[in-house]
């Protein structure tokens, strides 16, 4: 599972007194986390938002009227209203099937959904330039009969859909396996059909983990770089995504403008780890009113 | 007795369950038509490459070495500081309180949801020699962006969240009534993080740099930016796939990307072996 990292969903323990270290180790340590953290994720955070904004408000919006970034915001939107309803049923689908019943080679059917997460982007774009590039495995065919996938919004679409692929379903498979399936019995034994077991007890059931992985998706969809600039083919107004708009505007010294595009997408990461924070806090809490409600002592 | 055997021998279990046969279906379908009918492509792309050629586009050639190099060795130094690093800031969030934490434990996600290519202009506007950091090391001579240290940069924000989580849970279900047997034996504290809670995470603290390795193995975007892309020096492995397609030379591009595929596979499976050895010892 080289790639994914779980919603946590237990609260942690609380540490016995006898078992810490002197004050001065104690705030040694809680420093160098700081420090080294500081480094490398809040001052490259801060950054992108004090030069987005460094010029003023006007030039933070000039970025956003000129027809290349329309473009390129319009076409990341297309992509992601594509690739994560796909990727979404995909994910319920494979996690019903994975966590709800038994069978044999669940645990390779597991890996193998991860194995988009252990492929390079670039490779992951290489893939499909094989297959439909010019000199790809349909690519005369596909020049005969005019039809564009590479250099054009299709062959983006397909990439992301590839990087993109296991986000909801690896968010899924351990929540809905850790439920087990005595509601969905219960409803059936009480007469409800199919649909309706999954509509009113698995989704309410699994509605935060689900909202978590969709937007996780949906921020990776908009973001990847790597798999799209290998298909895109880099075409100003036409096959330019917001991450590569921010690339040629970056190269043409226009540090202002890409980092106004950047402070987009970083505000789009933020928002996805706010949601990830309530989504583990209303699990944890959940978890913690069922315990009671059943009795269960909580220590 | 006998439904026993009869469960061993069908191939799924019996539910009253309805939906196995249209989701597993769709499931199969879909992964058929986004993964595997691509990948074959591939496979099949390079099964007609002769070995002669592959072996001088992907293995010989100096300019495609130096990158594995480069990629190989930034990437191990990368993990290994994730592993350093990523230790005391899991540490420190499970054991320790502090104004800010739960902030800076939502932080430690970043690098999944940050686009790579503004974590690259962000580092490499940071780290360049008139930049926020930059500016202080450029006096001693340090360059960092443009440079060998940079890529290390990248690639470590790239990996921290993987050390970090995998770390994290091992620590939490630590049993502490191990360390009061331990400090009541006479141990101190420093011994018994060394002989005691290290051995048992040690299989997470692994897992978590195998995947911070492999995922760096694979980056590209943060990298391409930070890195100055000088052929033999700072050029990486994906970059340089990047450039053969750019010149249609398909037969190299796919060679590499064999290269480096084998090797994303072969980190998949010590990641799956060292999970099940944590596993197995969790039981234990």
């Amino acid at each position: 599972m080289a790639g994914h990292v779980a919603l946590k969903t237990h609260a942690s323990a609380r540490p016995i007194a006898s078992n810490t270290e002197p004050a001065w180790v104690r705030w040694t340590l809680i420093t160098i986390s700081l420090l080294f953290l500081t480094l490398v994720l809040f001052m490259p955070l801060l950054l992108v938002f004090v030069y987005a904004f460094g010029q003023g408000l006007g030039t933070f919006f000039a970025a956003f009227t000129e027809p290349d970034a329309r473009s390129a915001i319009r076409l990341t939107l297309i992509t992601a209203a594509i690739a994560v309803p796909l990727n979404t049923l995909f994910g319920v689908a494979a996690a019903w099937a994975i966590a709800k019943f038994n069978f044999k080679g669940k645990n390779v059917l597991i890996t193998l959904i991860d194995l988009p997460f252990a492929i390079s982007p670039v490779i992951a774009g290489l893939i499909f330039v094989i297959l439909f590039g010019a000199r790809g495995w349909l690519g005369p065919w596909l020049i005969e009969n005019d039809i564009r996938i590479i250099f054009a919004t299709p062959g983006i679409v397909l990439a992301t859909l590839f990087v993109t692929f296991p986000f909801v379903a690896r968010e899924l498979i351990p929540l809905m396996q850790a439920q087990g399936t005595e509601e969905e019995q219960s409803a059936l034994t009480l007469g409800a059909n199919g649909w309706q077991t999954f509509w009113r007890v698995t989704l309410p059931n699994i509605k935060w983990g689900l909202l978590y992985g969709v937007i996780l998706c949906n921020a990776r969809a908009m973001g990847e770089f790597g798999a799209v600039s290998v298909v895109s083919g880099h075409i100003r107004g036409q096959t330019n995504t917001m991450p590569l708009h921010i690339e040629i505007l970056y190269n043409d010294y226009q540090t202002t403008a890409s980092f106004a595009v950047a402070s987009l997408l970083a505000l789009l990461a933020v928002v996805t780890l706010v949601v990830k924070s309530l989504v583990e806090w209303k699990i944890t809490r959940d978890h913690i009113v069922a315990g009671r409600e059943s009795g269960e002592s909580i220590q | 007795m006998s439904t026993q055997i009869f469960s061993r021998i069908q191939w799924k279990q019996p539910s009253v369950l309805p939906g196995f046969g249209i989701s597993m279906g769709f499931t199969l379908f879909y992964m058929a038509l986004m993964v595997f009918i691509p990948l074959a492509g591939l496979v099949l792309f390079t099964a007609q490459i002769s070995f002669e050629e592959f072996w001088a586009k992907a293995v010989t050639d100096p300019r495609v070495l130096a990158s594995y190099r480069l990629s190989f060795g930034a990437s191990f130094i990368a993990a290994s500081l994730n592993g350093f690093f990523g230790l005391i800031v899991a540490w420190v969030l499970v054991r320790y309180s502090f104004p800010g934490k739960r902030v800076v434990d939502a932080i430690v996600d970043l690098p999944f949801a940050l686009p790579t290519a503004v974590s690259g202009i962000a580092l490499t506007t940071l780290y360049a020699h008139t930049g926020w950091i930059g500016r202080w090391l450029d006096p001693w001579g340090i360059q960092v962006a443009y440079a060998y240290p940079g890529i290390v940069i990248a690639l470590t924000l790239i990996g921290l969240p993987f050390v970090v989580r995998t770390v994290q849970p091992a620590l939490e279900d630590l049993e502490q009534e191990l360390e009061e047997a331990s400090a009541s034996l006479g141990a101190n504290r420093l011994q018994t993080f060394l002989r005691v809670i290290l051995p048992v995470v040690m299989p997470s603290l692994l897992t978590g740099f195998a995947m911070a390795f492999a995922r760096s193995l694979g980056e590209f975007g943060s990298v391409y930016f930070i890195a100055g892309n000088m052929p033999h020096k700072t050029e990486i492995a994906p970059l340089l796939i990047l450039i053969k397609l750019e010149q249609y030379d398909y037969t190299g591009a796919t060679a590499i990307g064999v290269v480096m595929l084998i090797f994303a596979f072969a980190s998949l499976l010590v990641i799956n072996l060292l999970q099940w050895w944590s596993n197995r010892r969790y039981r234990a």
